[in-house]
């Protein structure tokens, strides 16, 4: 159920990237559909009751291993959120190089390649 | 910026500064790592670029010396690697005793790396608002 | 020897930094590391060849390394096959060939520091989607390498490139957040991210519905990557707005290694479906269809860098469509394709690099008459184009000869029949490149006509490499090679998940 609103969200963030045509939505919506992904991410390590996978001083290693959620996720979340912030600063550069060169973020306008 | 902000960044900013330092060299027993370490370590320097202007981060901590710090830091990584091969017999083997649990040693060689990719996500992400900002800068000198 | 994989990816992220932190004013430092980085590179992919035991039939080779020491479950490990090899070969030869191309094709551009530290980046990207055998690895090397090509596709700043780069951005990234997503639902299942451990899960119990969705995520983000014809509006724009050195990277390795190695990886070594008659159809039909499309779109283009951006499509969908058979002379062809693609399509966009900074232009219809002013570019760009179009002796008459017969052998004469009338209607459009670019009278400026336009010293030399390697990549199919390098590839491919797992030794 709650991996369908993930799917759900991701869908917005496409649907923005596929009609909208201004570059700065497009890019919002690409932000979103890698947020979906996040989201999920985190959400495939969800246990209830769980506890935070860091052992602490005096804590049984028995009860530990048995509570704490998987900490793998967390690290695979944490590789994508920065692998997409480059991703997300690189897009917003080229979109206000492509201002400068044509001074506007309408898509319809920046058509100097043919299809 | 108005006085409010100029006073505030410069009470806080050296505990943002400390902060991201402890969080980079205690990413191995508590929450933490060196990526969390490092975007706070640039927070503290794009908020003293905020309160004070560009002029005067730049003579704290220059583009250049970023990019720098940046190839410099991931250079680093890769040495560290490296003498993972030459003591360990395998690239990145963790060569250091273990030391004892709930410590600062305790990691052996994750501590450096922990380290390293701090300053190497500082310095980037940095230099990445630096340069964002830099585009407008030009811009608007252009419509002028 | 038995760390000496990890050099693939260490020796260009390194050397990439060192150029940032050391030579940014200095470039002849960087061209001359890079060059001797990726010749470095070569060689160790040729020593690589050596590796393995041969057993009676063929070389077999499996090689894993665990990263740190770390025991297999826990920890991320290198495993390298008999296909990584050929890859890495395909791989790091173009690259050796481009790099020294653009030492003189690169002197206009300035900061050219970045540009040799961003494609040796690119580079190790690439080593590392071959070498790992790990999902989320696998992952995070893609992006590396499409993060580097998106700032390459953009490198000149001008308002094409940057358009181009932009809309190949766009796609790239819808293409990573469908990988991720299904890397993620296979974690989600079986509860590995290891490539030989989530095979062995699939072997136990079975595919299910979410595996069949996250193979599908898959199968949409590396056709993505791929530009398979469903998937390829990104392609004409962005390998001809680039470099010419990037144009012939791009269309020769990053569109296989990102696109259809990490398929075939995915489809037959974790999901095993190399027996599977839905996917096998697939591949098939996604492969004709791109093959007579790609080249009917070729066919009108008077711009020679699109053109051949519409030719990679087009020769793409062979080395899918014939991988899609199923049999085993299939595979081998579709490989022995992927190989000589990579060699003749970075010789023509090299070609195409050498007569744009000769003529200042890409169109057809201002060229002519070029032949008798640049011999060397004009005498390689006919091979080029013979190869390609499937003459003999060429190397791409071999490969397309044997993806005819696979497809006659395998039942399946209607792709066959695609076979012939794509490769007639490629003849056709290189007819009209060689015509309108060297031989017809010449539309140049009178100026420009009269002047020096050979082709500086290292781009001859890395075009007539490999002109040469046009001529003698022939020999991949006698016996005694074919045993050593294009079999033993497609074997691992159609052994699957099994002979992967058994590879890895678990």
């Amino acid at each position: 159920m709650i991996y369908g609103l993930c799917l759900l969200l991701f869908l917005i963030g496409f649907y923005g990237v596929v009609v909208k045509r201004n570059l700065i939505k497009i890019i919002m919506g690409l932000i979103v559909m890698e947020y979906a992904v996040h989201l999920f991410i985190v959400l495939v390590s969800y246990q209830r009751g769980g506890i935070v996978p860091i052992l602490e001083e005096g804590q049984k290693i028995g009860e530990f291993v048995g509570l704490a959620v998987d900490p793998l996720p967390q690290v695979l979340v944490l590789t994508a959120i920065v692998i997409n912030f480059g991703i997300t600063a690189l897009v917003v550069a080229l979109a206000v190089r492509l201002y400068e060169k044509y001074g506007t973020f309408d898509v319809g306008e920046i058509r100097r390649l043919r299809g | 910026m108005s006085p409010i902000v100029q006073t505030v960044t410069r009470w806080i900013n050296s505990f943002i500064f400390i902060f991201g330092l402890y969080v980079m060299l205690y990413g191995h027993v508590t929450p933490g790592g060196g990526f969390p370490g490092g975007v706070i370590i640039a927070c503290s320097f794009i908020l003293i670029t905020l309160a004070a202007g560009k002029e005067f981060t730049f003579r704290l901590f220059s583009l250049k010396q970023a990019s720098v710090v940046d190839s410099l830091s991931i250079l680093l990584f890769l040495i560290i690697g490296f003498l993972g091969m030459v003591f360990g017999n395998y690239f990145f083997a963790n060569f250091l005793p273990p030391g004892e649990a709930f410590r600062l040693q305790s990691g052996g060689t994750i501590v450096f790396s922990n380290v390293v990719i701090g300053f190497k996500v500082s310095a980037a992400i940095f230099a990445m608002f630096l340069y964002l900002s830099l585009f407008r800068l030009e811009e608007g000198a252009g419509e002028e | 020897m038995s760390n000496l994989p990890v050099l693939f990816v260490i020796l260009p992220l390194g050397f990439g930094f060192l150029y940032i932190l050391l030579a940014r004013r200095r470039p002849f430092v960087s061209e001359m590391g890079s060059v001797a980085v990726t010749l470095t590179l070569f060689m160790l992919s040729l020593i690589l060849i050596g590796a393995g035991y041969f057993d009676g039939q063929q070389v077999i080779r499996s090689f894993n390394l665990n990263m740190g020491g770390w025991a297999l479950p826990m920890g991320i490990n290198i495993y390298l096959d008999s296909l990584t090899v050929l890859m890495l070969i395909i791989v790091n030869m173009i690259s050796f060939t481009v790099i020294l191309y653009s030492v003189n094709y690169m002197k206009k551009y300035s900061s050219r520091s970045y540009f040799y530290a961003l494609i040796l980046f690119m580079l190790a990207g690439m080593n590392g989607i071959l070498l790992t055998g790990d999902l989320f690895n696998l992952y995070v090397f893609l992006e590396l390498a499409s993060v580097s090509s998106y700032i390459l596709v953009s490198f000149g700043v001008e308002a094409e490139e940057l358009e181009a780069a932009f809309k190949y951005l766009v796609m790239g990234a819808i293409a990573s957040a469908l990988i991720l997503l299904g890397v993620i639902i296979i974690y989600l299942v079986s509860g590995t991210l290891n490539i030989a451990y989530a095979a062995q899960f699939i072997q136990e119990y079975g595919m299910n519905r979410a595996l069949y969705f996250a193979f599908s995520l898959l199968l949409m983000g590396f056709s993505l990557k791929a530009a398979l014809i469903p998937f390829h509006a990104w392609l004409p724009d962005a390998h001809p707005s680039a470099p010419a050195p990037i144009s012939a990277m791009l269309s020769g390795v990053v569109i296989k290694v990102l696109g259809v190695y990490a398929l075939l990886r995915v489809g037959f070594n974790l999901f095993d479906l190399g027996n599977d008659p839905y996917f096998l159809n697939l591949l098939l039909v996604v492969g004709g269809i791109s093959l007579i499309i790609g080249v009917l779109l070729a066919l009108y283009q008077w711009d020679i860098k699109r053109l051949f951006a519409y030719h990679s499509i087009s020769q793409m969908g062979y080395v899918v469509m014939a991988i899609g058979l199923g049999t085993g002379l299939g595979m081998v062809a579709g490989l022995f394709h992927l190989f000589n693609h990579a060699v003749f399509k970075s010789l023509l966009f090299l070609n195409s690099g050498a007569l744009e900074t000769a003529t200042g232009t890409r169109s057809l219809k201002k060229m002519g008459g070029l032949a008798r002013k640049m011999p060397v570019t004009a005498v390689t760009s006919m091979i080029g184009s013979l190869s390609i179009s499937g003459i003999p002796p060429f190397n791409g008459f071999w490969s397309k000869l044997m993806i005819i017969f696979a497809a006659v052998l395998a039942g399946q004469p209607f792709y066959a029949l695609l076979a012939v009338i794509g490769s007639v209607l490629t003849l056709a459009s290189f007819m009209k490149v060689q015509r309108y670019a060297f031989w017809d009278k010449c539309r140049l400026d009178k100026k420009i006509y009269e002047s020096d336009l050979t082709a500086p010293i290292f781009m001859r030399v890395s075009m007539l490499i490999l002109a040469v390697f046009c001529i003698f990549l022939s020999f991949l199919i006698l016996p005694g090679i074919y045993r050593l390098i294009l079999s033993p590839a497609s074997l691992d491919l159609l052994q699957g998940a099994a002979g992967y797992i058994g590879g890895v030794g678990l």
